[in-house]
């Protein structure tokens, strides 16, 4: 097995920063914004990503603007593979009705996850304008969703995997390609 | 975690296996608040209800977690069915697997049959025991387990056991299937059992029971600081079996009543399985204060079964017994 | 029916001798024994390396005919005890009609006849219908073809004190034994397994020890009361032990049996819900088993008698509460024996032929059964290799309530000759009986 690191701590950081600002120029500001992390690394993300939006528009609270969504329950690979453990699901207090979702996870592949996220949503309440941002897309979809930022896009084989790393959760910040 | 098939006693689950299953349901339970109840997790699975006994709420408890699942539920009663005309459990669950069950969720007047039915081979599916006459009913004591957990430990409950809690359970311990199956998940999570009950109402050997055995209620309240007292459920025809003299003295002895509450810590739980007896096991005063849980324990019941279903049902199937 | 020389069998005292029959009798039984001492065309068999016992009697068969032919028949009974190596059997009075008339006792003894593996030998019922309110004819079942000498209402316990004490009384006159299944019915009330650590964990309605000790005593006193001999079915605690070696120390003419799954099997089997270890005394615990083994050896405990009890599949395919009591046993009855008494080096062959044959024979009043094997006693004999060892699989009974399937136990029949006629040869059954 080799391993290949394609994006270092600075990069990745570089690279949320950039999603941050597209994010709130694409908004037109930070209002209704609500950022979503899928588990466990879009989590990381999302919380990064609001607290760089947070940074530079002080009437963003990142806290109460954060919430995870587990989709688990929604995966169409259920009757597949042994039974998956189950995160927690938190929602903003305000809940989702009306407001501008930013879905973030950490790699785009077959797409499989956005869509088991978006059903989950759908049980959740309907917000006006769902987005996605992801800091890896590798390709290969599987199905017609694309992400509306991008942290870096990277070409790869299906044989490959993809590791992203984040200091949380993996004790150093870091993507890496494993072939 | 190792794939659970079947759950047919407490004493299937490891303590990290129990854990597990309780965290679903603190997820599960967050399902249950909001105003869209449903996951689409069990699309395209079929659960049967196989009640060979009369027993309407926790079969509507099992329907409603299949049904927030998504599962295509049947519900199969001895009574509206061909058993009551002589069809055998091992016909009925031939027709059930022809049928494509993918689960069955039995309810039966007899000890063991939900291991019958399991280990039979007439049936494929997983099995979920959800009362076999006098020996277990599991789910019960998971979703016991969980309301204890979240009324002590509130949203810091996922990922804990309750070591160092003692529990006392009162009553017809002889032929509470809900005793047992609590006595030996209570202990798979490191609580503290007391079991209290007449002489009469406790098997034989019960000493070999990992359990403090007490005759006495109030010396139970006086010497331990009991976290919750579970109330069981006393049957009117056992006192003509002579197991006790009489109602008012049964009562007397080993009720709850507010005399008693009252000498429990304030933030105790007491907890029923339903239904009650009020005024004989339990007074309606004692029911109806902020010590019960008996509702939480019914609202609970969904969240901890549809967890049992996640866990059984999810995942991929093979036929070999986990 | 050729004559037969047995060639170097070893008899239970550890001789080896060769055993010479003619026609239906034992005509020698010597060392070195002439080729033609059993005539110039008998049969010889080397017997070499074989334990040569007396022809085992059970006291106690369930043949099921008449009425649950389903289960068991005379024939498929009778082929079943000639593979255990029985040459009788004492065919239990719960059949329907119940065996207690003189008609339907020589009915069961006729079909057994007709069998030719075994002498079939009806048991009579203690009470009309086996229900324990009026005594059934005991002197007209006495005085029939089947000569019957053995009463008993098996599968229920003869409960009414009254009524036990003058059955005890009545068959005196021809010389009868009451065998007791000693069961307090209103402490068995819906029991399902012995009561005990095992019970309470599996919610199963317990079977406490005390309903047949409490009936054991009773009735031994009775006995002594009204000095009349009696036989304890099936006794099943370390309890019921202590009272029937207290109750012959003071000369009560009391008999006791064990069953082979009481000396070999115990509650823990229970916890698989298997319906196939039900039954009737339950099995207990381990320290009952070992009060068991002790006492046969001691001979506390008389004879083993096989219970052998044929269900049909749906009785025993479904939940626990709902399934039959009983459990095949004539097969491996020489087996389990020759573990409790010979593998464990607590006893010897001889006192085996006293458990299987002698005794029994003796409190049947058997007079051409469990005889000593020497010249002129009937020729039922059983030719047991003690060093083969088998897993025991399909029996030749028509039941499958075989608890035993799969487990490996010592010994094989390898020779039963029934009245001069090998009704197992080599291992295999004869495909016709004796006549």
């Amino acid at each position: 097995m080799t391993t290949r690191t394609v994006l270092s701590s600075g990069d990745i950081d570089r690279a949320i920063t950039r999603i941050a600002h597209e994010i709130v120029e694409s908004n037109h500001g930070t209002k209704g914004l609500t950022l979503l992390g899928i588990p466990t690394r879009g989590i990381l993300l999302a919380e990064r990503i609001a607290s760089v939006i947070q940074r530079h528009y002080p009437e963003f609270d990142a806290a109460s603007s954060t919430g995870k969504l587990d989709i688990t329950m929604y995966r169409d690979d259920l009757a597949k593979n042994p039974t998956r453990t189950v995160s927690p699901t938190s929602i903003p207090a305000g809940g989702i009705d009306d407001a501008v979702v930013v879905l973030v996870d950490d790699v785009l592949y077959s797409g499989r996850t956005i869509r088991a996220a978006l059903d989950a949503l759908n049980d959740l309440g309907r917000p006006s304008v769902v987005r996605l941002a992801v800091l890896v897309d590798r390709g290969h979809r599987e199905l017609p969703i694309r992400a509306d930022f991008v942290g870096k896009n990277l070409p790869t084989s299906r044989d490959e995997r993809i590791n992203v790393q984040l200091t949380e959760n993996d004790g150093e910040t870091c993507v890496v390609i494993e072939s | 975690m190792s794939q659970l098939k079947h759950l047919l006693s407490a004493a299937d689950l490891s303590k990290s296996s129990a854990i597990e299953i309780l965290d679903v349901a603190e997820e599960m339970a967050g399902v249950n608040s909001r105003d869209i109840k449903k996951l689409p997790t069990l699309r395209g699975k079929t659960v049967v209800n196989l009640f060979f006994e009369d027993s309407t709420r926790t079969r509507i408890s099992f329907e409603l977690a299949e049904k927030r699942l998504s599962a295509d539920v049947i519900n199969f009663s001895a009574k509206g069915s061909s058993v009551s005309k002589g069809e055998s459990l091992k016909d009925t669950a031939q027709t059930l697997e022809a049928m494509g069950a993918d689960a069955v969720v039995i309810r039966h007047h007899a000890s063991g049959a939900a291991n019958v039915l399991a280990h039979s081979g007439w049936i494929n599916g997983s099995i979920i025991n959800a009362g076999d006459g006098t020996h277990e009913h599991p789910t019960q004591a998971l979703l016991d387990a969980f309301t204890i957990r979240r009324r002590i430990y509130g949203s810091e409950s996922k990922g804990k056991d309750l070591s160092g809690l003692k529990i006392a359970i009162v009553g017809d311990v002889l032929h509470s299937r809900v005793a047992r199956s609590n006595l030996i998940l209570l202990n798979t999570l490191g609580a503290q059992v007391h079991l209290i009950a007449p002489p009469t109402l406790f098997p034989a050997a019960v000493d070999a029971w990992p359990a403090t055995i007490r005759f006495d209620l109030d010396t139970a309240i006086n010497e331990v600081d009991l976290d919750a007292v579970m109330m069981l459920r006393v049957q009117g025809e056992r006192m003509n079996a002579s197991y006790f003299p009489s109602e008012r003295e049964y009562s007397r002895i080993w009720g709850m009543n507010a005399d008693r509450l009252a000498r429990l810590k304030p933030s105790a739980l007491l907890m029923h399985p339903g239904p009650m007896n009020r005024g004989l096991e339990i007074t309606a005063a004692a029911a109806d204060s902020k010590n019960s849980t008996v509702l939480e324990q019914v609202a609970n019941g969904v969240s901890v079964r549809m967890a049992v279903l996640y866990q059984l049902l999810s995942g991929e199937r093979t036929n070999i017994d986990a | 029916m050729p004559n037969l020389l047995l060639k170097n069998a070893t008899l239970p005292n550890g001789q080896i001798a060769d055993i010479a029959i003619a026609g239906d009798k034992i005509v020698a039984v010597a060392a070195g024994l002439q080729s033609d001492s059993a005539g110039t065309d008998a049969t010889v068999v080397d017997c070499t390396g074989l334990v040569a016992l007396p022809g085992f009697v059970d006291l106690h068969t369930h043949l099921r005919e008449p009425g649950f032919e389903q289960s068991e028949t005379i024939l498929t009974g009778s082929q079943s005890a000639a593979a255990g190596g029985f040459t009788a059997v004492h065919a239990m009075a719960n059949t329907m009609p119940v065996q207690d008339t003189a008609g339907v006792v020589e009915q069961v003894r006729s079909l057994g006849m007709a069998a030719g593996y075994v002498d079939v030998v009806p048991v009579g019922a203690v009470t009309v219908g086996l229900e324990g309110k009026q005594l059934a004819e005991l002197g007209a079942m006495a005085d029939s073809l089947a000569k019957v000498r053995v009463f008993s209402d098996d599968g229920k316990c003869v409960h009414d004190p009254v009524l036990m004490r003058r059955a005890l009384e009545y068959v005196k006159a021809f010389r009868g034994v009451i065998a007791q299944h000693a069961q307090e019915p209103r402490l068995t009330e819906g029991a399902q397994m012995n009561e005990g650590i095992v019970s309470a964990e599996l919610g199963l309605t317990g079977w406490p020890a005390v309903a047949e000790e409490s009936i054991i005593a009773r009735d031994v006193l009775l006995a002594e009361h009204v000095g009349s001999r009696i036989h304890i079915c099936h006794l099943s605690t370390a309890g019921s032990v202590e009272i029937v070696r207290w109750a012959k120390s003071r000369g009560i003419q009391v008999t006791a049996e064990v069953t082979p799954h009481h000396l070999l099997l115990t509650d823990e089997l229970a916890r698989t819900y298997d319906a196939v270890y039900k039954v009737n005394p339950p099995l207990r615990t381990q320290a009952d088993v070992l009060a068991l083994r002790a006492a046969l050896v001691d001979g506390t405990i008389d004879i083993i008698a096989t219970d052998h009890a044929p269900h049909p599949i749906e009785a025993k395919d479904c939940e626990w509460p709902a399934a039959a009591f009983g459990m095949l046993g004539l097969e491996i009855a020489a087996n389990v024996a020759q573990q409790v008494l010979i593998d464990s080096g607590e006893s010897n062959w001889q006192r085996l032929a006293e458990v299987l044959s002698h005794a029994p024979a003796k409190i049947g009043s058997l007079t051409e059964q469990g005889q000593e094997i020497a010249a002129g006693s009937f020729a039922n004999l059983v030719l047991i290799d003690p060093k083969q060892s088998r897993v025991v699989k399909d029996s030749h009974s028509k039941s499958e309530n075989n608890p035993y399937k799969g487990l490996t136990l010592p010994g094989a029949v390898v020779h039963t000759i029934y009245r001069g006629y090998q009704t197992v040869a080599n291992g295999v059954l004869a495909v016709k009986g004796r006549n």
